[in-house]
C-alpha cells in the first residue's frame, strides 16, 4: 500500500517535471507561441491554487467558497513588499521569494483568524460564512491607501489626500487602483518549483498521521471524536496551510503583472478555482493539475473562435462533469474500460 | 482509474503540444497588421465593441481609398473582458498573428498591464481610452488618443472657476474604480486653485450603485450649487431621476464618461437636461469629418457612435498619418517601426473627430477640451 501510493505521488511528480523539460525544450528551440509563453506563469499560478483548494475541499471535506480572499491577501502582501525593497534589493529571483514567504504568511494569518470562528460551521453554513469573508477581504483591499515618504509610511481608508503625504512621497497602494509597477519577478521555473513545494506539502500530509486524522474527521466526524482527535486543531491546519498556498500563489500571480486589483480577486475568482478542484476529482491531487492546466489554457487556445470559445468553454465543462461525476458515465466507463481500471472505480465510489 | 488518467495524460500532453508547436501564422510582407484589444464581452463590453467597430471602420475607409502609402491594412479585434490578465494572452495572441501596431487598450487596468509587455518588446501601442496616467508610462512606445484622468479632473474644476459656474460645489464619485477615483483626485487637487470650494464629496461602490438617497441627502444638506460626478454614465442615469424625486435643484457637471447618458434604453432625457459634460466628442458637430463618420457608423452598426467610437477612429487615422510621416513600410519589424513612429508622433498635427491634436515624447496628447450642455435632448457647445 505504502509504495503504490509512494509510486502514484512519483508519477504526480514526473508529470510536472516532465511537463516543464518538455516546455523548456520548446521555447529554447523557438516553438513556442508568444500566447502559450506568457501563460505560463499564470497556469502555474492557478495549479497551485487548485491544489491548495483540493487540500480543504477534497481532503478535509469542507466547502471554501472564499479561497480567492487568501489568494488576495497574499498577492497584496507580496507586490507591497516588492515596491517598498525595489530599489535597494534589485535581485529578482531573492525579491520574489522573500515576496512568496510573505505572502504565504499574511495569508496564513488570516486564514488562522478566519478559520478559527468559521471552522465550527458545516456544510452550506460554512460555505456562506467563507464566500462573505472573501468578499470582506476584497473589499478591504479595494479602500486601503499606502503611502511611503521620508517620514515612513501614511494609511488612509478615505482617499489619497487623506495620506498627507510630503511632496515626492510615493503611494504604493492606491484603492481601487491597487498596486502598479511591481516588477516582473515571475519566471515559469519559479511557478514550477512552487507547483513541486505545494504538491509535496500536501501530498505528504495527506499521508502523514496527522493528514489521516484529517480525513478520517471528514469521513465520520463522531467516530474520530470518540477515539480523541481533536477535531478543530486539525481542520485549522489543513485551513491554514491550504491558506498559506494560496497566497504564495497570488503573490506568484501578482509579480507576473505590471497591475494588482482587488477587484480581480471576486467570488467568480473563488468558482472557477473550486471548478477546477471540482472537474478533476475531489480528493484527487493529480487530477486538480491537470483540470488546472486544461481549463486555464483551454479558453485562450479557443480565441480563435471569437465568441464562440464561450459556447464551447461552457460545453466542455458540462462533459467534463458528466465525464467525472455522472453514475451512468461512471457506469459505463467501467463496462468498457472496466478491464484496465478493474476495482478502482468502485473504491472511488 | 490510474490507468484511465494515464490514457488521458498522454492524450492531453499530446494535444497540448500539438497546440504549442503551432507554427505563427504569417502575414505577407505588403499589408500593415494592426491589433487592437479591449473588452467585447462582459461588463464593459459597450466600450470594447465601440473601438472594435470604429476600428473597423475607418481601416476599411483606408483600404477603399488605396491605404496607407500604398499598403492594404489588416485589423484584428481581440478580446480581454476587462481584465488584465486576459489582455496580456490576448497581447501575446496577437503578437503571434504578426501585429506590428497595437491599437489598446481600451481600459485603463488592462493597458497597465499591456504596456508593460508592449514596452518591453518595444512594440507602438496608441490607447484610444485608456485615461489612467499610468497607462502609457512604461515606456516611450505608448501614446493616447483621450485626455488622461489627471487633465480630464483638471480641465473640469478650470472649466467651473473660470466660468463662475458655482461656489459650493459637491463631488459624487464611484470609490471603487479606477476611473472615477482618478479624475476626482486631481479635480480636488486643482480645486484648491480655483474660486470656489468643495463643501461635501460623498461616494459608493460598483457593488452598492442603485441607490444613491444617502449621499444625494448630504448635497441638499450641504447647499451644493453644483455637483460633480466623474463616472460613467451607467449609474448616472439613476443618480439624476433619484436627484429629482428627492426635488434636489441644482447643476450637474460630468466627464467623458457621462457620454452616451442619452442613449439609455426607457431615460427621460429631460432629467438630462441643463447637464454638463466635458467631452471630446459630440455626435451633433457639424463639421464635415464628424458627419461623416456619424452618418458611416449608423449606417454599418445601427447607433450612434460614442465617444469610444470617436477615439477608435482617430486613432487609426493617427496611425496612418503617422505611419506616412516616418514612411516606414510593412516589411519592417514591429520595433523597427515602433522607433520610426515614436519620432514622427511628435511630429505630426492630427485633426480628427475628436479635435485637433498634438504630442510631445511623453505620450499625452495636447488639445482643447471640449465642453458641452444638454439642451432638448442633444449636446449643445458651451463657450
Amino acid at each position: 500500500m505504502k509504495n503504490k501510493k509512494f509510486r502514484s505521488n512519483l508519477i504526480t511528480y514526473g508529470i510536472v517535471i516532465a511537463a516543464f523539460v518538455i516546455v523548456q525544450a520548446l521555447q529554447n528551440a523557438g516553438r513556442l507561441s508568444s500566447l502559450m509563453t506568457g501563460m505560463l506563469v499564470p497556469i502555474c499560478v492557478y495549479v497551485v491554487l487548485a491544489v491548495s483548494l483540493n487540500l480543504v475541499v477534497g481532503i478535509s471535506g469542507e466547502l471554501s467558497l472564499g479561497h480567492a480572499g487568501f489568494m488576495c491577501a497574499g498577492a497584496f502582501s507580496g507586490a507591497l513588499f516588492t515596491n517598498i525593497v525595489k530599489e535597494n534589493l534589485t535581485i529578482g529571483p531573492l525579491r520574489l521569494v522573500l515576496a512568496m514567504l510573505i505572502g504565504s504568511a499574511v495569508a496564513a494569518l488570516f486564514g488562522l483568524a478566519i478559520g478559527i470562528p468559521v471552522l465550527r460551521l458545516k456544510g452550506d453554513y460554512l460555505a456562506i460564512v467563507t464566500l462573505a469573508f472573501g468578499e470582506i477581504i476584497k473589499n478591504v483591499m479595494n479602500i486601503f491607501f499606502i503611502g511611503q515618504d521620508s517620514n515612513g509610511f501614511h494609511f488612509s481608508t478615505k482617499d489619497q489626500f487623506s495620506l498627507n503625504m510630503e511632496p515626492g512621497g510615493k503611494v504604493l497602494l492606491s484603492g481601487p487602483m491597487g498596486i502598479t509597477g511591481t516588477p516582473k519577478d515571475a519566471t515559469f521555473l519559479a511557478g514550477v518549483i512552487l507547483i513541486l513545494v505545494t504538491l509535496f506539502v500536501v501530498l505528504n500530509l495527506m499521508d502523514s498521521r496527522t493528514g489521516r486524522a484529517i480525513m478520517a474527521i471528514r469521513d465520520n466526524r463522531i467516530a474520530a471524536e470518540s477515539i480523541g482527535l481533536n477535531i478543530m486543531k486539525h481542520k485549522l491546519l489543513a485551513f491554514t496551510v491550504s491558506a498559506a498556498l494560496a497566497g504564495a500563489a497570488g503573490s506568484l500571480y501578482a509579480h507576473n503583472l505590471a497591475t494588482l486589483q482587488a477587484k480581480k480577486f471576486d467570488y467568480n475568482f473563488s468558482i472557477l478555482a473550486l471548478v477546477f478542484v471540482v472537474l478533476g476529482g475531489i480528493g484527487n491531487i493529480r487530477g486538480s493539475v491537470i483540470a488546472a492546466i486544461v481549463l486555464t489554457a483551454l479558453p485562450e487556445m479557443l480565441r480563435g473562435l471569437s465568441n464562440y470559445r464561450m459556447l464551447i468553454y461552457s460545453v466542455i465543462l458540462i462533459a467534463m462533469m458528466l465525464f467525472t461525476w455522472a453514475p451512468r458515465v461512471l457506469e459505463w466507463r467501467e463496462r468498457h474500460f472496466g478491464r484496465f481500471l478493474g476495482k478502482k472505480i468502485k473504491e472511488v465510489e | 482509474m490510474k490507468n484511465l488518467r494515464k490514457v488521458l495524460c498522454v492524450t492531453m500532453a499530446a494535444a497540448m503540444t500539438t497546440a504549442l508547436a503551432l507554427p505563427a501564422a504569417v502575414f505577407a510582407d505588403d499589408t500593415f497588421h494592426i491589433g487592437m484589444i479591449g473588452p467585447i464581452t462582459g461588463a464593459a463590453a459597450i466600450y470594447g465593441s465601440a473601438v472594435a467597430n470604429a476600428g473597423q471602420l475607418a481601416v476599411d475607409e483606408i483600404n477603399e481609398a488605396g491605404g496607407i502609402a500604398g499598403f492594404q491594412v489588416e485589423y484584428t479585434a481581440e478580446d480581454d473582458e476587462h481584465d488584465a490578465e486576459k489582455s496580456v494572452n490576448a497581447y501575446n495572441s496577437l503578437k503571434d498573428k504578426g501585429m506590428q501596431m497595437l491599437l489598446g487598450t481600451v481600459t485603463s487596468a488592462p493597458c497597465i498591464a499591456v504596456e508593460a509587455e508592449a514596452a518591453a518588446d518595444n512594440m507602438f501601442l496608441l490607447t484610444p481610452s485608456g485615461t489612467a496616467v499610468e497607462c502609457i508610462q512604461a515606456g516611450d512606445n505608448a501614446f493616447r488618443v483621450c485626455f488622461s484622468d489627471p487633465a480630464q479632473g483638471t480641465a473640469a474644476a478650470q472649466y467651473i472657476g473660470e466660468h463662475g459656474l458655482a461656489e459650493k460645489v459637491g463631488v459624487l464619485y464611484n470609490s471603487s474604480d479606477v476611473y472615477s477615483t482618478g479624475v476626482y483626485a486631481t479635480f480636488r487637487a486643482e480645486a484648491e486653485n480655483q474660486p470656489f470650494e468643495i463643501v461635501e464629496d460623498q461616494s459608493f461602490t460598483d457593488d452598492s450603485n442603485k441607490d444613491f438617497s444617502t449621499q444625494l441627502l448630504a448635497f441638499k444638506d450641504a447647499g451644493c450649487e453644483l455637483i460633480f460626478v466623474p463616472f460613467y454614465y451607467d449609474p448616472a442615469y439613476l443618480v439624476l431621476g433619484q436627484a429629482a424625486d428627492m426635488g434636489l435643484e441644482t447643476k450637474w457637471f460630468g466627464v467623458d464618461g457621462m457620454d452616451g447618458i442619452l442613449s439609455v434604453e426607457n431615460f427621460d432625457t429631460s432629467l438630462a437636461e441643463d447637464v454638463m459634460l466635458l467631452t471630446p466628442f459630440s455626435v451633433s458637430a457639424e463639421d464635415e469629418l464628424t458627419q461623416n463618420f456619424v452618418a458611416k457608423y449608423k449606417e454599418a452598426y445601427g447607433e450612434e457612435p460614442n465617444q469610444f467610437a470617436a477615439d477608435a477612429y482617430d486613432g487609426v487615422y493617427i496611425m496612418k498619418q503617422a505611419i506616412e510621416q516616418a514612411g516606414v513600410t510593412p516589411d519592417m519589424s514591429y520595433s523597427e517601426i515602433c522607433d520610426a513612429l515614436k519620432t514622427a508622433m511628435t511630429e505630426i498635427e492630427f485633426t480628427g473627430v475628436t479635435g485637433t491634436i498634438t504630442w510631445d515624447a511623453s505620450g499625452e496628447p495636447t488639445k482643447a477640451p471640449m465642453a458641452v450642455v444638454i439642451k432638448n435632448g442633444a449636446y449643445e457647445l458651451m463657450d
